[in-house]
């Protein structure tokens, strides 16, 4: 009665106890001076979580069964830290770069962010713990009730005991284990309170080994003689089975989730993994130390039939030593909570982000992940994560009945664990590695696992049927459950172990190799597997100098020398530090990572940053925001790259209507040069001879009538050439209305011969034309196009050269009428046929009266009518070609 | 001995002009209506004044003055250059030719009259 009362009370003041160191340690931790509590020492004894209840009372009970087997328990691990260190350097370094969180984080990561293999990792790890759980409220419950086995008032308090250790375990780890919710931020005060407890379970165990080996067995020798007297010394090793345990332990220290907690999320320094590769394996070795005597002075002294799993509490109190035993409670109670809220906090840890999260994410309102309750959200989940995981364990206990011996749960609990293994190393070791191969293996190892050995452990008929562990499942013997395609006589354990195994990672590879990566799968793997090459050491941590030098450089890259000089100087001189290189201060970077990100965009500067300084590697999630920040930029680029060619093309525009300005002046003032000379010289002839007839006197008749013709003629000069300007500037413009009329072409022709031979100054033309040929129906501007003739026809007239000109007109009506102008004379030189429509171009070197408008005049017409009129050449003399278009000739007749 | 003064231009009523105004003034006139026959002309025996049209068929009246300027015997020959284009671009075309006197037509015939007086007693 006493006893059991000042066990509870024991066990509460342990409790409070707890729960003050780890207020103290986050206390400690909040004001910085985190020193100590990052020691490896700490570290090392964190890792003690791996000592369970089901090793502090396990291990002498397993020892009992099957003898040395047990070491095979602390050698894997041993194993690993001594000789794979190298594999968990890699994935604390892994963890760090890539922050990862917990065994599914790292398996969902590395395969591409996969949430399917997230869920998958989840719902393994926790179908994988929640039978360790049971195991270890299982132990807590048994070790009460040797208290209480004389007290018969305690039976009704017994049923309760689990219930009451669960919910103080679920409060503790709800309250140290979400305080806050960066898995980069230790849980110091959780890490602490555990490191505490690693002391007192192996003080615990120790103490008894101590008492049975010099207070029992009266010394070393008796012992060891002790020992080859009884059946533990007859043990004979099963080599296979010792091999397959050991790999077995091995594999689940590597996957367990809450060993992956301890070893790799609350890992502050990389350089502690060196510690305790030895500190650890010794640990293990004084936790094992004691175990074979200990079993073998229970076996002496207990009656038979004692439950050899509780000899470590029962051989002290059969010898009186409750204080002893207390302390040998307190040990096992300490495994067991430690275990429970480590386990509690990785599982809840992956339960919220892979599932809760997810789900909470999908269905939440949009627009409630921008504020702030996404925080809520994640701690609440996370604490309703963590009662959720310890009730499931605690369900688990009650419906299990405790009967299995805790031993063999223990190593189906491992063995199923074990199965992310393939994954985890192919993972960060094997860049082939891909999410279909993980999922495939996954899926088979877990399979063959819970068919193989989990489900067998609750007994035949629980949940697979008699039948189908003696026969198979409907009557296929190659599938019975303990004995796969045949192979029978195996071991149950190992059978599942080698099946499971063989088959997940023949799965694993085979679909890796049969899958392709996606680009996401792609780098992330090269981040895992080269994660040496991407981030640098941490041990830079420390490196002040060599730090900011190597901002410094970087800083100068992005910023330019001056600037970068001018800023690390200024934060030097606030630091009040001589020289220009400033310590790497949060402050400090904070600015240097803002002015970088002015330059390169704020997720380029945080990774380069951190890079640097936090040891950590650029993440996905960094560089699709630098690859954003560059398409950014890009985009940016191509704007303004689009922008300036815009303005290039502006500028070509420009140059080019400035270009025909110009071209247009020169020609006006050409235009108005021209026809300044054109009318300055009849008027220079009208003046002249004016001021003659006016001033001289006793002028004779007939000149007087000579210069009054000459004055008469250059008026009608001037005033044809007015009218030639104006008719062009009509024609030209656009502004003339033509007088559309139906005639026969002939008709026009006799009218402009007729013209033009009224026009007649030179020498006779003779004009040749075929009236056949001219019976053309027109339907035009008739005077026009008379116009035009009558110029042609002047011309010949005016500049033919034969000495008996003549003028041929020819005349083709088909789809276009065709009319050609064919002169006798030398023609027009090759030169000049390009400039004789242009206005005021003279080709001959005669006076011949005209201003040098007519042609011009003649093509504007010809424009305006629809057709046109060029220089024929390949003729004898100067050739002249009109044509009309189709619709102004009628139905020839 | 009455001056002689040689007139290049192609527009047959100003030469009639020109030469009945200057004839009645009792100098002697020969008139050319392009630069190369009276360039040979001009070798023969040099006139006492040039008149010089500017816009004359083949060779401009600026280029014949060019050459004239550049060979000795004629460096200092008078030159009245006439011209239809009377813009001020013109005039300074004909002075950098090395004109030594400029008028534009239409011109008054005392003007001319008393301009071509002056040119050609200054040579004398």
């Amino acid at each position: 009665m006493s006893m059991l009362n000042t066990l509870i009370a024991v066990c509460a003041a342990y409790a409070l106890f707890l729960f003050a160191i780890a207020f103290a340690a986050e206390r400690v931790a909040l004001r910085g001076r985190t020193g100590w509590l990052r020691s490896p020492v700490v570290y090392t004894l964190s890792l003690s979580i791996y000592c369970t209840a089901w090793t502090f009372y396990g291990a002498v009970g397993s020892a009992v069964r099957s003898g040395f087997e047990y070491l095979t328990i602390y050698l894997g691990p041993s194993l690993v830290l001594v000789g794979w260190w190298w594999i968990l350097r890699k994935l604390v370094r892994i963890g760090r770069a890539q922050r990862i969180t917990s065994v599914a984080d790292l398996i969902s990561s590395r395969y591409g962010k996969s949430n399917l293999l997230g869920v998958g990792v989840t719902i393994l790890a926790v179908v994988g713990t929640t039978p360790y759980i049971a195991l270890q409220l299982q132990s807590v419950t048994l070790s009460f009730e040797v208290f209480a086995a004389g007290d018969m008032a305690a039976g009704e308090e017994k049923g309760h005991t689990a219930l009451w250790v669960a919910a103080g375990l679920a409060l503790f780890t709800v309250i140290f284990g979400t305080r806050n919710l960066d898995a980069n931020e230790r849980h110091n005060g959780v890490v602490m309170a555990i490191a505490v407890e690693a002391v007192v379970k192996l003080a615990a165990l120790l103490a008894v080994g101590v008492f049975v080996v010099w207070g029992v067995s009266g010394g070393v020798e008796q012992t060891l003689a002790r020992i080859d007297a009884s059946a533990l010394g007859r043990w004979r090793i099963d080599g296979g089975r010792w091999a397959g345990l050991m790999l077995l332990s091995a594999a689940a220290f590597l996957c367990l989730p809450r060993i992956f907690q301890v070893l790799v999320v609350e890992n502050d320094d990389e350089t502690h993994l060196r510690t305790a590769s030895w500190a650890f394996p010794l640990y293990l070795g004084l936790m094992s130390l004691f175990v074979v005597p200990i079993a073998v002075a229970g076996l002496d002294l207990l009656p038979p039939g004692s439950n050899p799993d509780l000899f470590v509490l029962t051989v002290p109190l059969s010898q009186g030593r409750d204080g002893l035993a207390m302390l040998s409670f307190l040990g096992g109670f300490s495994s067991a909570t430690s275990m429970v809220i480590v386990a509690a906090i990785a599982l809840s840890t992956m339960v919220s982000n892979h599932v809760v999260m997810p789900l909470w994410l999908r269905f939440a309102e949009p627009g409630a992940t921008v504020s702030g309750d996404v925080r809520n959200v994640v701690l609440t989940s996370r604490r309703l994560s963590i009662i959720g995981v310890v009730m499931l364990g605690y369900l688990y206990y009650r419906l299990s009945g405790g009967g299995a011996a805790l031993a063999t749960i223990g190593l189906v609990s491992f063995t199923g664990v074990a199965q992310v293994l393939p994954a985890m190393l192919g993972g960060i070791f094997w860049r082939g590695a891909t999410r279909v191969g993980a999922l495939t293996g996954l899926t088979l190892g877990f399979g063959c696992w819970g068919y193989t050995l989990f489900l067998p452990s609750f007994g035949p008929g629980v949940f697979l049927p008699e039948a189908w562990m003696v026969h198979g499942p409907f009557g296929l013997s190659w599938l019975r459950p303990q004995a796969l395609f045949g192979i029978g006589g195996m071991d149950p354990l190992l059978h599942a172990l080698f099946w499971s195994m063989a088959l997940n990672t023949a799965g694993f590879v085979a679909a890796s190799l049969a899958s392709f990566p996606t680009p996401l799968e792609r780098l992330q793997g090269a981040q895992f597997v080269h994660v040496f090459d991407h981030s640098p050491s941490p041990r830079s941590w420390t490196g002040g100098a060599a730090q900011a030098e190597d901002l410094m450089i970087m800083a100068q890259r992005i910023l330019g020398a001056p600037d970068a000089r001018a800023l690390f100087e200024r934060e030097a001189r606030r630091q009040g530090l001589h020289g220009g290189l400033p310590d790497p201060t949060p402050g400090f970077l904070e600015t240097l990572e803002r002015e970088l990100a002015g330059s390169v965009g704020a997720a380029t500067a945080h990774a380069m940053v951190g890079q640097i300084v936090g040891g950590m590697s650029v993440s996905v999630e960094d560089l699709m925001a630098v690859a954003d920040e560059t398409a950014q930029m890009m985009e940016y680029s191509a704007r303004l790259r689009a922008q300036s060619q815009e303005l290039a093309r502006t500028a070509a525009q420009l140059r080019e209507a400035n270009a025909k300005l110009t071209r247009l002046s020169v020609q006006k003032d050409a235009f108005l040069s021209q026809i300044s000379h054109e009318l300055r010289t009849p008027m220079t002839s009208i003046r002249a001879f004016s001021e003659i007839l006016r001033d001289t006197e006793g002028l004779a008749p007939e000149d007087q009538h000579k210069y009054a013709s000459i004055i008469h003629d250059e008026a009608i000069r001037l005033t044809r050439l007015l009218d030639d300007l104006l008719d062009l500037s009509v024609l030209e413009n656009g502004q003339v209305s033509l007088n559309l009329r139906e005639g026969l072409l002939s008709d026009v022709l006799d009218r402009a011969v007729a013209a033009a031979a009224a026009d007649e100054t030179g020498a006779r033309l003779r004009i040749e034309r075929d009236p056949a040929a001219e019976q053309v129906w027109l339907n035009t501007d008739l005077d026009r196009l008379s116009q035009v003739f009558i110029n042609l026809v002047a011309n010949a007239r005016k500049y033919c050269d034969a000495v008996r000109p003549v003028l041929e007109i020819r005349v083709s009506a088909g789809e276009e009428v065709v009319i050609d102008f064919i002169d006798n004379g030398q023609g027009i030189g090759r030169e000049a046929r390009d400039m004789i429509f242009e206005k005021f171009a003279r080709v001959s070197d005669q006076k011949a009266g005209g201003a040098g408008l007519g042609l011009a005049i003649c093509r504007q017409i010809m424009v305006r009518l629809g057709g046109n009129i060029s220089y024929l050449s390949g003729q004898p003399g100067a050739a002249f070609r009109v044509v009309l278009p189709a619709n102004i000739a009628l139905a020839a007749q | 001995m009455s001056k002689h003064v040689l007139l290049i231009e192609d527009e047959p009523n100003i030469i009639e002009a020109i030469s009945f105004i200057l004839t009645r003034e009792g100098l002697r006139v020969e008139t050319h209506t392009d630069g190369t026959t009276a360039n040979a002309r001009l070798r023969e025996r040099q006139p006492d004044l040039l008149i010089l049209d500017v816009m004359l068929p083949g060779k401009s009246g600026y280029d014949i003055l060019r050459e004239l300027r550049e060979e000795a015997a004629t460096a200092n020959l008078p030159v009245l250059m006439l011209t239809a284009r009377g813009q001020t671009r013109d005039r300074e075309m004909a002075e950098r030719a090395g004109v030594s006197a400029f008028m534009s037509k239409p011109f008054s015939n005392a003007e001319m009259l008393e301009m071509v007086r002056s040119l050609v007693t200054s040579r004398a």
